[in-house]
């Protein structure tokens, strides 16, 4: 079976967590629905949620809490 | 000048303006920047370039560690901030001091105390400018925190005595308001800032936003008049004037008088913004706050004085006396700067960071467009979205307006959104062009002409 990706919607700085002091939004082993956030993209200074896709179980981040990324740049596996 | 290197601690556009002045000021220049600011227009045109970190801020242009380095590595014996970033933060400025460089911008504690807003507030009123109504000072007994809000009368702002730009303000409309949101308040500023100190200010309802820039050597001042930007979105302003587009002269003098005062009561040295709210039904007008740097609306007042406030603030914050008397500071016409922005207005402002595919910037008499784009250049997402400014001067106000359609129009930027679209419908509105209008106009005004804001009129 093919690797499902949640892909990052627009280039920026990506967060796993909703703000410092909180907790990620989700963990590797999480299970994820369709609209699940499971991170937040800053662009020029605004909040924009990464919603998933696709179904699945979290198997791997790709992209690091706090990493500089591209637009359609992998951010999650899903299993 | 006893300082022959500056470095810039700052990007985008003002770090272009600062490079500019130190050259026109015979000064080689050192940019620092992140990783994605790499081919950035400050980089290429500055003396020498030195990497500081990765993309993100934290890492980089709020890096003091990197930055000191920098600076000792090139040599560079001086360090403007520009404005943002590490601009008003007291420890940055007394740590560049403390490695025995030229600090472009007042003195730590003179940014402590007026980044302290109860202090500031404390200091205006020493100096006689008045202020909003509300606590003397810091307010942490709810009785005395009741009977102040029942004195100046509801509703009234909780503020964070730390705060700012708009962060950590709280609005009660009466005593169980007031009650349940003061703990909240002091929990929040706490955590935001570091400390839960609060006190109170009377809501002004309609106000407009008017600010004047001072000019001081550590030991005199000067006012070089006001700006008015009363045309603000979510706190943040869009479209700026020099002169104020309704103060009258009686007023304009009050007012100057007074950021005078106080600039000279802390023993100001650099350049300074008082800002105020004006009341134009009352007459009244109030302190609000000092910004202890220069600002990205400062061209209106060069264009409306023809000084040259970033070489000024350079010159005295090297230890030279301030150049000019107050007297040989006039006011010659009428100035407008608007912020063109990567962000969409007909979607809700969103940010649009892309690659400049090509570039018209508008000229003629009068016309001035401060920016750090070039055909090619790759906008970052991880700033803010600032492109550049576009600065008209004409002989009055009305004319000014009609400048800056006609800028607008010639105005070009492919690949990317920009707000242009927002400033040539504001040019044409007839309120804007009475000049009446206040700090909570343009918000209404934009969900009224959400329809209007997509379509860009290019065509002559």
């Amino acid at each position: 079976m093919m690797t499902k990706q949640i892909l990052s919607p627009l280039p920026g700085t990506f967060y796993r967590r909703p703000s410092p002091d909180q907790p990620n939004f989700k963990e590797v082993g999480d299970t994820v629905a369709v609209g699940d956030v499971i991170g937040l993209i800053e662009v020029m200074k605004s909040f924009n949620e990464v919603q998933a896709d696709q179904a699945g179980t979290l198997t791997a981040f790709v992209a690091d809490d706090e990493e500089p990324v591209m637009a359609g740049q992998p951010l999650a596996e899903l299993g | 000048m006893a300082i022959t290197k500056l470095l810039v601690a700052n990007r985008g556009e003002i770090a272009v303006r600062i490079i500019r002045a130190a050259r026109e000021l015979g000064l080689k220049t050192v940019q620092v920047h992140s990783s994605a600011d790499a081919e950035s227009l400050a980089v290429r045109m500055a003396d020498e370039a030195v990497l500081i970190g990765p993309p993100m801020a934290s890492k980089s242009y709020l890096n003091i560690a990197n930055i000191l380095k920098a600076a000792a590595d090139t040599g560079a014996d001086a360090v403007h901030p520009g404005y943002g970033f590490l601009a008003e933060n007291a420890d940055f400025a007394d740590a560049v001091q403390a490695a025995s460089l030229c600090w472009i911008g007042p003195k730590g504690d003179a940014i402590r105390q007026m980044g302290d807003k109860v202090a500031a507030r404390m200091a205006a009123q020493a100096a006689g400018v008045p202020v909003v109504p509300g606590s003397d000072g810091r307010i942490d007994d709810p009785d005395l925190a009741r009977s102040v809000a029942q004195e100046i009368g509801f509703p009234v702002m909780i503020k964070a005595a730390a705060g700012g730009g708009g962060r950590g303000i709280r609005i009660a409309h009466d005593i169980e308001e007031l009650d349940r949101l003061l703990p909240q308040a002091s929990a929040e500023a706490k955590s935001a800032f570091g400390d839960g100190g609060l006190y109170l200010e009377k809501v002004i309802e309609r106000a407009r936003h008017i600010e004047v820039q001072i000019l001081g050597d550590g030991t005199r001042a000067i006012h070089l008049f006001e700006r008015e930007c009363s045309l603000q979105r979510r706190r943040q302003k869009v479209w700026e004037e020099a002169p104020s587009a309704l103060l009258p002269q009686a007023m304009r003098e009050k007012l100057c008088a007074s950021a005078v005062a106080l600039a000279e009561a802390v023993g100001y040295r650099g350049a300074g913004t008082l800002e105020y709210l004006y009341d134009d039904t009352t007459g009244h007008f109030y302190f609000i706050e000092m910004n202890t740097r220069i600002q990205v609306e400062h061209p209106v007042t060069e264009m409306i004085t023809g000084i040259d406030l970033v070489r000024a603030m350079i010159r005295v914050c090297a230890g030279e006396a301030l150049p000019f008397r107050q007297q040989d500071i006039r006011l010659s016409g009428h100035s407008i700067e608007v912020r063109i922005c990567a962000e969409d207005p007909a979607k809700n402002f969103q940010p649009g960071p892309g690659t400049v595919t090509d570039l018209i910037v508008p000229g003629g008499g009068g016309v001035r467009f401060d920016t750090m784009l070039y055909p090619g250049y790759q906008v970052p997402p991880f700033y803010d979205s600032l492109l550049g400014k576009l600065i008209v001067w004409d002989e009055n106000r009305a004319a000014a307006i009609t400048r800056m359609a006609r800028a607008l129009q010639e105005l070009q930027v492919g690949g990317l959104p920009t707000t242009k679209p927002l400033h040539q419908l504001l040019a044409r509105d007839p309120d804007v062009q009475a000049g009446n209008f206040h700090t909570r106009w343009l918000e209404p005004w934009l969900e009224q002409n959400a329809h209007r804001l997509g379509t860009q009129e290019n065509d002559a």
